[in-house]
């Protein structure tokens, strides 16, 4: 049984997504190759090889696979992937886009999302916004899965894998990449960060955020969004939490003018300690929060920041 | 140029979901059933774009049973010109949708096909991805914006650091996330307009596809529960709490 996870970079830099997958893989058993296809990524494939539990590393440089273009990369995965037991990737949004092509490729189920593995062939996976837990079966000759990474350690360094690198296998030509408009923050990333403060509709302005922002750089933590916020245009898209959006699971997740909607706490819930600050005593999100304070949020947020 | 929109029936994103006793499911009787929300959102596109100009059919599509006629209705009322229902009680499964779309589409010819990212209830997120696969048609998942050219579509995609666009070649297939439009409501004259316009039922069989589940569901249970925390009366208390009790700060 070999085990291939297509690795999340973005040509420079390793992506932690990957450790977490590494880690899922790990508990399936098996060898474990990583894939990493991109322009320019020897250096992602040395960080690749130097994980702890991997046995290879694939290299596979193109401009083909230069922006993780569905096409071309799931007509390559295809191509090597039929060797393997299983292909991994993080379920972000390039595991979310390529793998589904890459099952319906090789005429295969995918399982989305896995927050558990029973089995080499037994995976659970939230549905219903993490309202139920399915324990599924697949009984295909290649499992395509991707990984909820805040479900999974990541895995850690000391591993010292070859790197063989094999050829391209061309271009579809089916699509191009344009442009991309990519947040820049000196904060850590939303999905890994230990501390994630986040504002919903509550915070009724963009310009509001600073007063989340003040607190983030204390604690050096990420900031999120609901999606009334992110609606809203307070924030950029890619800070929404949520069932549809991104999934935390810090070690503290502090949620500010939101009222904790299914589809809000299906992103958050399983963080390890939860504030919740909010004027309304009845606001769902104190349901799920170990600690709660009911009031004005631009009284508390200022005291906060002057606090810490 | 036709659009092709399948619209998946699900639970109400409102309701509070019920697990089988037995743990095999989630219960779905008696339950107040809608329009996957991706799902609305996908048509509004389709009918914007006919509204605009660019589009002169909509067929919406949708796999399950006869209920699915429902939500057909509802994607007629919006806007939608015609609807086929591929009528099975077989539990849909993404793999299976994404071959009967394709059957449908080999038929039907349409230019573009828009689905919803992401069915509420599975919270799979596969079905268009598997469809283009199928076609070997270009994907642009995650749409919060589409621009139909000549012989080509540019989408803006929501992805995990922010936006990137990206061009395909038409034919092809978008899937629409939260921001692409807002859904509008049916008025009462389209939803009786929407009773007269035809609605064709199909078979999977027929249709040469086979829907046998691939994933078998051994079992459906509830998440673990978080144990109900403290009201704190002020920020310092909180602070204190998150320093010497929580230790997280
Ligand atoms: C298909 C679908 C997918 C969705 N996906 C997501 C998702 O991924 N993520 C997500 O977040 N949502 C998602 N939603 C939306 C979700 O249902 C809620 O609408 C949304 O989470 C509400 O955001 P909110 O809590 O910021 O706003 P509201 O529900 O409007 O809550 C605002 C809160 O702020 C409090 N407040 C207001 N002023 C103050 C003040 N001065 N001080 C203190 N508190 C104050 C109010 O008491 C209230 O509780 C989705 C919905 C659908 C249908
Ligand atoms: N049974 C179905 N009938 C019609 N459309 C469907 C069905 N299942 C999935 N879809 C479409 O595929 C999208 C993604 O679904 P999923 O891959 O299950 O998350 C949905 O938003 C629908 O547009």
């Amino acid at each position: 049984m070999t085990i291939l996870i297509l690795a999340e970079h973005d040509n420079a830099i390793l992506k932690p997504a990957t450790l977490n997958t590494v880690t899922a893989a790990a508990k399936i058993g098996g060898d474990i190759h990583v894939l990493v296809a991109g322009k320019g990524a020897q250096g992602v494939a040395e960080a690749a090889s130097k994980i702890v539990g991997v046995s290879k590393v694939l290299l596979v440089d193109d401009a083909a696979y230069e922006h993780a273009l569905a096409e071309p990369l799931a007509a390559f995965l295809v191509e090597i992937g039929r060797n393997y037991s299983h292909i991994l990737a993080p379920a972000t949004s390039v595991g979310k886009n390529v793998l589904p092509r890459v099952a319906a490729l090789l005429d295969v189920a995918a399982v989305s999302d896995i927050t558990g593995v029973v089995s080499e062939d037994i995976f659970e996976r939230p549905i219903y916004a993490g309202n139920a837990i399915a324990t599924v079966q697949s009984r295909d000759g290649v499992k395509v899965v991707t990984v909820r990474t805040t479900a999974f350690e990541a895995a850690g360094p000391g591993g010292s894998a070859p790197v063989e690198t094999v050829s391209a296998t061309g271009n579809p030509g089916l699509s191009s990449f344009v442009s991309a408009e990519l947040s820049k923050s000196e904060r850590p990333e939303l999905t890994s960060a230990r501390i994630v403060i986040s504002g919903g509709r509550g915070m009724q302005s963009g310009d509001n955020f600073h007063l989340l922002e003040a607190i983030a750089d204390k604690l050096g933590a990420a900031v999120g969004a609901s999606r009334a916020a992110v609606d809203a245009g307070f924030v950029p898209n890619d800070y929404q939490v949520g069932q549809t959006g991104k999934i935390v699971a810090p070690e503290l997740y502090i949620a500010v003018g939101i009222s904790g909607a299914i589809q809000h706490l299906a992103g958050m819930k399983d963080s390890k300690v939860i504030v919740a600050i909010n004027k309304d005593e009845e606001a769902a999100i104190f349901q799920v929060a170990d600690y709660g304070l009911v009031t004005d949020l631009f009284k508390a947020l200022p005291e906060l920041a002057e606090a810490l | 140029m036709k659009i092709l929109v399948p619209v998946k029936r699900v639970i109400d994103y409102n309701v509070k979901i019920l697990l089988k006793a037995d743990g095999t499911g989630v219960e779905t009787a008696n339950v107040k059933m809608s329009m996957n929300p991706f799902d609305e959102i996908a048509v509004e596109e389709a009918v914007r774009l006919k509204e605009a100009g660019k589009a002169t059919e909509i067929v919406a599509v949708s796999v399950g049973p006869s209920g699915c006629q429902e939500t057909l209705r509802t994607a007629l009322a919006m806007g939608a010109d015609r609807a086929i229902l591929v009528q099975t009680d077989t539990e849909t499964q993404p793999l299976a949708v994404a071959k009967i779309l394709k059957a449908l589409v080999d038929k039907e010819g349409p230019t573009l096909v828009i689905l919803g990212k992401q069915a509420i209830d599975d919270d799979c997120n596969q079905t268009g991805q598997m469809l283009a696969a199928l076609l070997g048609w270009g994907q642009g998942t995650f749409a919060s914006d589409v621009a139909l050219g000549d012989g080509s579509v540019t989408v803006i995609r929501e992805i995990d650091g922010g936006l990137e666009t990206v061009e395909l070649k038409l034919p092809a297939i978008v899937t629409a996330d939260l921001r692409l439009n807002e859904p509008r409501y049916a008025s009462l004259p389209n939803i009786m307009k929407a009773k007269k316009k035809p609605l064709e039922t199909v078979t999977p069989a027929a249709l040469g596809v086979d829907v046998a589940p691939r994933l078998t569901t051994l079992k459906v249970v509830e998440p673990a529960k978080r144990k109900a925390g403290v009201k704190v009366p002020d920020v310092a208390t909180l602070v204190d709490k998150l320093k010497n009790e929580a230790r997280v700060i």
